[in-house]
């Protein structure tokens, strides 16, 4: 094994490297993190179905019934449970990896581990309970003989696309929060706001097509367009908005590990 | 391949303490607060704060300064020193979690290090599912623990609670579980905070049992942090004395344990007069205590057996006499008496206290083998508790000959009973 030098101020050459051999506690922390979470309740997993099925008949009725923004061909219930199952994913990976870092305090100040891990690791939980809310959608398009078509397979990438997209600015806001407890009072803000300011109950083709590419610029809006040309593959995708949610994406995730990286070494003697 | 598997070169490690002028009272804060920058952002966006201002608000306090030392394989390095000298600071560098504000260091081997005892328990989990956990945490691969899994469930003594939570284990079987993970780390070299400070004391031995036979057998290096001179003494190769940040001394474990005693006694030398954690009324409060060979010199060590006088110098507030006195001085080691000396035992006449003064109490045969213990002293008048000081006085045992035939205690009962003088038949 080559020889580990300590020294100030020294970028870590084999950083990535260096996460790669940290995978096993990746691996371990995420399976804590699933193991506390319904630990103690009745009905445990069931609440990973539970919560977005009981939010898609709110806003299918709201959405759907009352404000009438429906797009012809694709059930209500089906055109919002697409973009709320990313949605949510993006939101609960969000807050959990904006509060990972000071709710690992513990291990920070006392073990030596390449900090990533962490906020990595504390979206696997949301990771686990999108693909049991899955089941819900699947369970939909039966009931509604929703035919199934090629654009399923774009399902994977967009799947890892918003893990990015929470990713970035979640590594951004859990550095910040290590010496600012203040960002933790902006997640639940953040996201309530950007339940309403996304397309979840609607579709994005609603929205003018003058500021449709300004629409994009909210990172989520990409991916859940992407999805929902996957699922309900009704409208065309609009690319031009996709591109730039795409490039908001990859700049706030190389800005979040930057900053990241710059910060981490201080994260023991701050926290 | 070359021998040394730890260079620290010239280490630093500095941290900044903010301090705030509040109501003329000095006071650190850690960090500072987003209001606060948020509000001097907006009050003066466009100046940079100048550098007198910022030197006048923090200060630089160095936990580590010009720390060079080298550890060979298979040493067991001992590092003893007093609060705030450094130590924990160090093991924090040295095991990377947190950066040194300069210098360097050189580590040849895989490194775990044990700050903290049980780090990443989840209370919510079990014992099985803690196991895993902790074991990842502290650098075990899946594997690993898979292999030693039965041997760390043996070692904590836990089989019948692995699929308890460890929120509702007893505070004996949490902390024996999670010692027991970590006694089975194998890493190349170990690093130690004293974390041995907790758990009873029978569990205690058998992790330190450990601890040498991985030292000793598989060549392995460790780094060890001990407030416990007799652990340090028996388990290390080697010792560092660390204050304010500095190396004092670094050398063989006994010259370091000396070193460290002695300066603790010159401490105490000046203490003992002012000391404010004292108890009672403090009406009568002791000044000094002295220790007195048989010829009445003043000495810093006792030896097994020797005659020791134990000199209380005292001093009353008011200028009146005291009456029906009781003065004890009790020895202490590891937190057991082992013996009370009292004036009401042995004597049934009043003993008046007045003004100052001294009492000197008389060990015709020191009944202690080698070690360190100390010395609390206690007076009261009237039933009234005077003084009473924890620790006053260290007393520290080198091997004599009480039993005057050279031979002492077998190795291993150092400094953990009183010698008694006995006989055999047969």
């Amino acid at each position: 094994m080559a020889k580990l030098i300590i020294e100030a101020g020294q970028a870590r050459k084999h950083y990535w490297r260096d996460l790669w051999r940290y995978r096993e506690l990746f691996y371990f922390l995420a399976w804590r993190d699933l193991l506390v979470r319904y630990r103690q309740t009745a009905i445990g997993l069931t609440w990973a179905l539970l919560r977005p099925l009981l939010t898609m008949i709110v806003l299918t009725v709201i959405f759907g019934r009352v404000a009438k923004l429906t797009v012809p061909g694709v059930p209500q219930p089906i055109l919002v449970l697409a973009a709320m199952l990313p949605w949510q994913f993006f939101s609960n990976s969000l807050s959990d990896s904006s509060n990972s870092l000071v709710a690992n305090a513990n291990l920070i100040s006392k073990i030596y581990f390449p900090r990533l891990v962490v906020p990595a690791s504390s979206v696997m939980v949301s990771m686990v309970e999108f693909i049991i809310s899955f089941a819900i959608m699947v369970v939909l398009l039966f009931i509604y003989h929703y035919p199934i078509t090629w654009h399923f397979i774009a399902l994977p990438p967009l799947v890892v696309l918003s893990f990015l997209a929470a990713l970035g600015p979640g590594l951004l806001i859990t550095a910040l929060n290590v010496k600012y407890r203040d960002f933790r009072y902006i997640i639940p803000f953040i996201v309530q706001f950007g339940l309403y300011v996304s397309p979840v109950g609607f579709s994005s083709s609603r929205v003018p097509e003058e500021w449709r590419l300004l629409y994009s610029l909210n990172p989520i809006v990409g991916v859940i367009d992407g999805f929902r040309w996957a699922i309900c593959a009704k409208e065309p995708m609009y690319w031009p908005g996709f591109v730039v949610s795409l490039i908001v994406i990859g700049l706030m995730l190389f800005y979040g590990i930057n900053y990241f990286r710059r910060v981490e070494r201080k994260f023991a003697d701050i926290i | 391949m070359s021998d040394t598997v730890i260079t620290v070169d010239h280490l630093c490690k500095s941290y900044w303490l903010k301090h705030q002028l509040q109501a003329g009272r000095k006071q650190s804060v850690q960090s500072e607060h987003f209001s606060e920058v948020l509000t001097r952002f907006i009050s003066t966006p466009f100046r940079r704060r100048d550098s007198a201002e910022k030197a006048a608000s923090r200060e630089e306090f160095w936990a580590l300064k010009d720390v060079s030392f080298e550890v060979k394989r298979g040493d067991v390095l001992g590092i003893i020193g007093r609060n705030g000298a450094g130590k924990s600071t160090l093991l924090k560098v040295l095991s990377r979690i947190t950066e040194p504000t300069s210098g360097r260091i050189e580590i040849d081997g895989r490194v775990a290090s044990l700050l903290e005892v049980g780090t990443g328990f989840h209370p919510e989990l079990t014992g099985r599912e803690n196991i895993f956990l902790n074991g990842a945490i502290l650098g075990m691969s899946r594997v690993e623990i898979k292999r030693k899994f039965d041997e760390i469930v043996a070692f904590a003594e836990v089989e019948k609670f692995l699929d308890t939570p460890v929120k509702r284990y007893s505070s004996g079987m949490y902390v024996r579980l999670a010692f027991s993970v970590a006694a089975h780390l194998e890493p190349e070299i170990l690093i130690v905070d004293e974390v041995l400070a907790v758990g009873d004391a029978q569990f205690q031995k058998k992790c330190l049992g450990k601890m040498q036979d991985v030292s000793r057998n598989d060549g392995r290096t460790i780094i060890f942090v001990s407030h416990n001179l007799q652990v340090v003494q028996s388990l290390c190769t080697k010792g560092v004395l660390l204050a304010g940040g500095t190396i004092k001394v670094l050398g063989p474990t006994s010259e370091v344990v000396a070193e460290y005693l002695k300066s603790l006694q010159s401490g105490f030398k000046i203490g003992l007069e002012h000391r404010r954690d004292r108890q009672g009324a403090g009406d009568i409060q002791f000044t000094e205590i002295e220790m007195l060979d048989q010829f009445g010199q003043r000495i810093e060590n006792a030896i097994s057996g020797q005659r020791v006088t134990l000199r209380l110098h005292y001093r009353t507030k008011a200028d009146h006499p005291y009456r029906n006195c009781r003065v004890s001085v009790s020895a202490h080691a590891n937190g057991v008496v082992y013996f009370l000396l009292s004036t009401e035992l042995v004597r049934s006449d009043e003993l008046v206290l007045q003004g100052r003064g001294h009492l000197d109490c008389i060990i015709p045969e020191l009944p202690l083998s080698r070690g360190e213990y100390y010395l609390n002293p206690f007076v009261e008048s009237n039933k009234v508790v005077q003084d009473l000081v924890e620790g006053a006085w260290p007393l520290s045992v080198v091997d004599g000959d009480f039993y005057g035939h050279g031979r002492n205690y077998p190795p291993g009962w150092e400094g953990i009973g009183v010698l008694v003088r006995h006989d055999w038949k047969w």
